[in-house]
């Protein structure tokens, strides 16, 4: 894939492009180097290197985050019954050891690429482009990355996705976005997934949750769905469909989006880089 | 514990700025923290350890500076401090505020020695 994309920077040579900082001889021999750079820099490169390959495909690509068994697997089995073809997805899952959840995608026929994290806790954009490498992103609409169920660790990675998602279930309670707010400030939408079960755990108030949303400073609309009473399943279908139309407007204007927020790295990468960009700034999508 | 991960990350930072200055020893290394990066100071000082054994920078001290939380309000324009899951205005209370420190997680600066030893 790389080998068609022109883009030669690579791990080992990535610090010849960043400069090397402002360098301050104290005394004889010792050096002090002012860098400011951020510690996931090399990161970063690699997630925004990720999002160039989705937008040349014209895809929309979506990171799920929760804590573990929020829902994640289910809201995409039950994306695609209720996608019904409509749009060409694939998913990447991120899985500490075992491939179950990749097994129970492709169960429902559409492509899903494992990725064993080990013992990892998050994703990085190395891990996802690696799995690139081994799918065929041709024709796709929409590319779903299911990253390691955890509230805490997945929010630091920029995978290259244009949105998140964060997923909280109605058993978890409703201060979690107070518990995690780095998780919950960089959500784009959030989804009270296991809504069935708000009558039965009926010290879950929604309302509660969204002001602990608020209070991060984030105003990304909060939907709440149900695999089991396939509630909320419509709206979850709109907002993905509106993200789709957004994503292609924006590419057909040269343009690409990342999640509402980014560590603060990911603009400071930008800055050092000045006007380096990829050779293949070609963008073109598919109808 | 991403923690360790972001060590590594860094110490492939301080290694190539060493490469590239020639030097045979970092002394310190000074990284910069919000509380909003998701990276906790006392995590990432217990993964240093692991993640600079047998580098340039295995004796290297690793010093953490906390970066405050500051959001701007949208709707007064004032500047505040604020706290992680309270990111509202100090001066009219909105929560319609942009953050405008406290996510960084930035290495600083590097002090390293450089020439042959005497
Ligand atoms: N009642 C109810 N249960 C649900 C719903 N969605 C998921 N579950 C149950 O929650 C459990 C975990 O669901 P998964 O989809 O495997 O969760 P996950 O987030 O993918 O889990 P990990 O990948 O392990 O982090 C399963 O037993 C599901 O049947 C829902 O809407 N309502
Ligand atoms: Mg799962
Ligand atoms: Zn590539
Ligand atoms: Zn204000």
């Amino acid at each position: 894939m790389c080998d068609t994309c022109g883009c030669n920077v690579t791990h080992g040579n990535a610090h010849l492009v960043q400069a090397g900082g402002k360098l301050e001889k104290t005394e004889q021999g010792r050096e002090s180097l002012t860098v400011l750079k951020n510690l996931l820099s090399e990161n970063d490169h690699q997630a925004g290197h990720n999002r160039e390959h989705f937008d040349r495909r014209g895809i929309l690509a979506v990171n799920l985050m929760s804590s573990p068994g929020a829902g994640k697997t289910a809201l995409l089995e039950s994306t695609i019954d209720a996608l019904n073809g409509e749009y060409k997805v694939a998913v990447i899952e991120g899985d500490l050891e075992t491939e179950n959840d990749a097994e129970r995608i492709r169960k429902r026929g559409v492509e899903a690429i494992q990725i064993s994290t080990g013992s990892a806790c998050h994703l990085d954009a190395h891990m996802v482009h690696d799995a690139l490498h081994h799918m065929d992103l041709n024709g796709l609409d929409i590319v779903f990355i299911e990253n390691v169920g955890n509230l805490v660790c997945p929010a630091s990675f920029d995978l290259g996705q244009h949105r998140n998602i964060t997923l909280l279930s109605v058993p978890e309670g409703d201060d979690k976005p107070a518990k995690y707010p780095v998780m919950f400030r960089a959500a784009d939408l959030v989804l009270l997934t296991k809504a069935d079960l708000l009558p039965v755990l009926d010290d879950f108030q929604p309302q509660r949750a969204e002001r602990y949303l608020r209070e991060l400073a984030n105003d990304a609309p909060v939907l709440h769905t149900s695999v089991r009473s396939g509630a909320g399943v419509e709206q979850w279908l709109a907002w993905l469909g509106t993200e789709l139309t957004a994503q292609r407007q924006r590419l057909a204007q040269g343009e690409t989006a990342r999640p509402a927020v980014q560590p603060e790295g990911a603009t400071l990468h930008a800055g050092e880089h000045g006007g380096h960009h990829h050779p293949h700034h070609h963008l073109h999508h598919h109808d | 514990m991403h923690e360790l991960s972001v060590c590594q990350a860094l110490i492939r930072e301080v290694e190539a700025l060493a490469r590239e200055h020639e030097a045979r020893l970092v002394e310190q290394i000074v990284v910069r923290l919000g509380p909003l990066s998701g990276v906790e100071a006392h995590l990432l000082q217990q993964a240093y350890p692991l993640a600079c054994a047998g580098t340039v920078a295995e004796s290297a001290e690793l010093v953490v500076e906390a970066v405050p939380i500051r959001v701007e309000c949208k709707s007064c324009g004032a500047e505040t401090e604020a706290k992680a899951n309270r990111l509202l205005c100090g001066e009219c209370g909105d929560w319609r505020t942009r953050l405008v420190g406290g996510d960084e997680m930035v290495l600083a600066s590097v002090s390293m020695m450089t020439g042959t030893e005497h």
